[in-house]
């Protein structure tokens, strides 16, 4: 009986000391959040009350909840402000401002180095070089922040999240702009990324490297320097994505090089200078994807096989298809192509003549560049034509045997 | 001159050259806009359409009707009238009523169709600008085919030959000259090239309001930093204009000169 005495005892006393709460304000005995969280015990709730303090480099080292209270931490351009080593450590509801940046260094308004478990809500990150930088960790949740960067050049620019070496992360609900790239992935497996919104960043809205078995779905990315790169992984997931405007001289919606196996469906693709630049990649499939008034729908570059391209829609681009190399399996079929111009005669919906999406001008315009100027010009529509009913440049396997006659993906047009 | 202007103008309307062409372009307006309500992509087609057709009608036109009023004209000529006022009013008069059945012919469709209301008004309004131009440039260089030119076949060959050099063959001269120099940086000498056909001008303005994406990649940047600047807009537009300076002058001094 003691000893169960006893033991509940203890059960007490350790819950008592987990739900304790730190409460940090401009007046209190606690005015400073470094202050608390030395104070604190592992697994402590750290409330901070409204107001704006002056700190950096708060090192949280053991299990904590840290909570703001419309909270404005300013770090006055002198280093990074969260640094997160312990497992179990959820931070939200900041302002994170002015982290300042170096060449030397990597600062990062929230920055976390091998650890476990833990979860960075609600944030508003202003000015920082690196937002959110994740180094050697695992099962995390990034959730709901909001990220404004100021990033002016590539060198000197952070990305907006950063992971390296990470595992099991959730990327969801957040808005970044300004950095230099809006999400970056290096060496991440199993994460995914959800509803976020990546704009007006320097370089990639969202930016894969050497990551495999991820999944982007629902996101948007627009106005990026360059769109999306995903390079160097395996069964990469790309779905519902929104890729647009993304404009410039060497500008993508979606770079693709050394993919293997991956899945891109339900992407919309509009406006952007190539809709999707392919290199490398094999084993793809690409379904139900809109590319609605890009320069270029999909540029494939050699050294690419196994590629299936079935039931997208082409609408409106100036060149639908652009193709180096040779055929290596890759397969277009039952596509929309709002340029074709054959017919259906048996009402069954597909076109009853083969659509060859590469023109000759295309293939002009990809050996000399300049030749763009060209573009509508009536003599332009006349070789085009004679190319269409007698190839000899372009390879005339790239070919949809059942073109569809009305566009397929109708609702998501709608969205 | 005013009084040559209108006599042939009404001629013309007489004629009904006038509105035949006319009468083609406001059914054209309308099938357009009744298959496809879209103003804009209905001034994409008709950019398309323009850029070509102008030209070849102010060509056929302006020589077809030298040669059919030359007896009117040599009647006027016995007047006590100054041989530029006779030249400079017919010249006037064939362009004018090409551009009015153009403005006229094209405007009624797409202001029953609500251009007023509509954010495309801008882009409608350099449509008609760059229709206009084309009849101009291309009614005056006619006319000076017409008038070096007595035996008719050989000015009506010449005047196709000149729609078809400017339409198709300047441009496929322009690709090889393209491709087969491409090992050099070609962008400046692509820029000059252009600007001196009227219908590459015309073309380009169009090609930067739709195809913009495609044109901002690689070199289409160059283009676009040149032709998407208002530097670049004023300086093409002004090209166009000298396009009409030129060959009208030439009516004059080659009309003074001529021997009837």
């Amino acid at each position: 009986m003691k000893k169960y005495i006893l033991f509940l005892f203890y059960i007490g006393s350790t819950n008592a000391l987990m739900s304790e709460e730190i409460i940090v304000c401009k007046t209190c005995d606690i005015a400073s959040i470094k202050h608390a969280v030395k104070t604190a015990q592992s697994g402590d709730t750290i409330t901070v009350k409204e107001g704006i303090y002056n700190e950096t480099e708060i090192v949280i080292d053991k299990p904590l909840t840290v909570m703001g209270q419309n909270v404005i931490i300013d770090a006055g351009f002198n280093g990074g402000i969260f640094e997160i080593i312990a497992d179990s450590v959820s931070i939200s509801g900041f302002t994170l401002n002015n982290t300042g940046m170096s060449y030397t260094k990597d600062i990062a308004a929230v920055y976390c180095y091998r650890i476990n478990n833990f979860k960075f809500e609600n944030l508003i990150i202003n000015k920082s070089q690196f937002a959110i930088l994740v180094h050697k960790s695992k099962n995390g949740i990034i959730r709901k922040n909001t990220i404004v960067g100021n990033a002016e050049t590539e060198a000197g620019g952070g990305n907006g999240i950063h992971l390296w070496h990470s595992n099991n992360i959730e990327i969801a609900d957040n808005t970044i702009t300004g950095m230099r790239d809006g999400i970056y992935f290096e060496f991440v497996d199993n994460s995914v990324i959800l509803n976020n919104r990546s704009a007006e960043n320097l370089r990639y809205g969202l930016h894969f490297m050497f990551s495999n078995y991820n999944t982007y779905q629902n996101n948007s990315f627009e106005n990026n320097g360059a769109g999306v790169a995903v390079m160097f992984s395996k069964f990469i997931t790309m779905e519902n994505n929104l890729f647009k405007h993304n404009w410039g001289t060497a500008a993508y919606g979606l770079l693709l090089k050394e993919i293997y196996d991956g899945e891109i469906s339900g992407n919309q693709f509009i406006q952007n200078t190539t809709g999707i630049n392919v290199e490398g990649s094999t084993r793809i499939n690409y379904h139900n994807n809109t590319f609605d008034n890009n320069g270029w729908g999909v540029k494939i570059a050699g050294g690419c096989y196994d590629n299936n391209f079935t039931l997208n829609d082409f609408i409106n681009n100036s060149f639908d298809v652009s193709y180096y190399g040779g055929m290596n399996n890759n397969t277009f079929y039952q596509n929309y192509w709002s340029e074709y111009a054959g017919y259906d005669l048996n009402y069954d919906g597909f076109g009853d003549i083969t659509y060859r999406p590469v023109k000759l001008f295309s293939y002009v315009v990809g050996k000399t560049p300049e030749a763009i100027i060209l573009m509508r010009s009536l003599f332009v529509d006349i070789i085009n034509f004679s190319e269409k009913v007698t190839p000899v440049f372009t390879p005339d396997q790239i070919q949809d045997d059942t073109p569809v006659i009305d566009i397929i993906n109708k609702s998501e047009l709608n969205d | 001159m005013l009084k040559i202007l209108k006599y042939s103008f009404i001629d013309l309307i007489r004629s009904h050259w006038s509105y035949v062409y006319f009468l083609f372009y406001l059914i054209l307006g309308f099938v357009l806009l009744f298959i496809n309500n879209d103003l804009s992509k209905a001034i994409i087609t008709l950019m398309n359409i323009i850029i070509v057709l102008t030209p070849l009608i102010g060509t056929l036109l302006g020589v077809m009707y030298y040669y059919h009023s030359r007896e009117f004209t040599e009647l006027l000529l016995a007047q006590p009238l100054k041989r530029s006022t006779i030249f400079f009013g017919q010249y006037l008069g064939l362009s004018i009523s090409l551009t009015f059945s153009l403005v006229v012919g094209l405007g009624i469709p797409f202001l029953a169709y609500g251009l007023i209301q509509s954010t495309v008004i801008f882009n409608f309004i350099s449509l008609l600008l760059i229709g206009s131009l084309l009849s101009f440039i291309f009614t005056a260089l006619a006319l000076n085919i017409a008038i070096a030119n007595d035996d008719r076949i050989k000015g009506f060959g010449y005047s196709i030959l000149l729609w078809l050099f400017m339409a198709v063959i300047y441009d496929g001269l322009f690709l090889v000259s393209l491709v087969s120099f491409s090992d050099y940086p070609l962008e400046k000498f692509a820029l000059g090239v252009t600007v001196f056909n009227p219908i590459d001008l015309s073309r380009i303005y169009i090609v930067l309001k739709l195809d913009i994406a495609a044109l901002l990649g690689y070199t289409g940047a160059v283009f676009n930093s040149f032709f998407g600047t208002s530097y670049g807009k004023i300086l093409s537009f002004l090209l166009l204009v000298l396009w009409v300076i030129i060959p009208s002058i030439r009516i004059i001094t080659s009309s003074n000169k001529k021997d009837f």
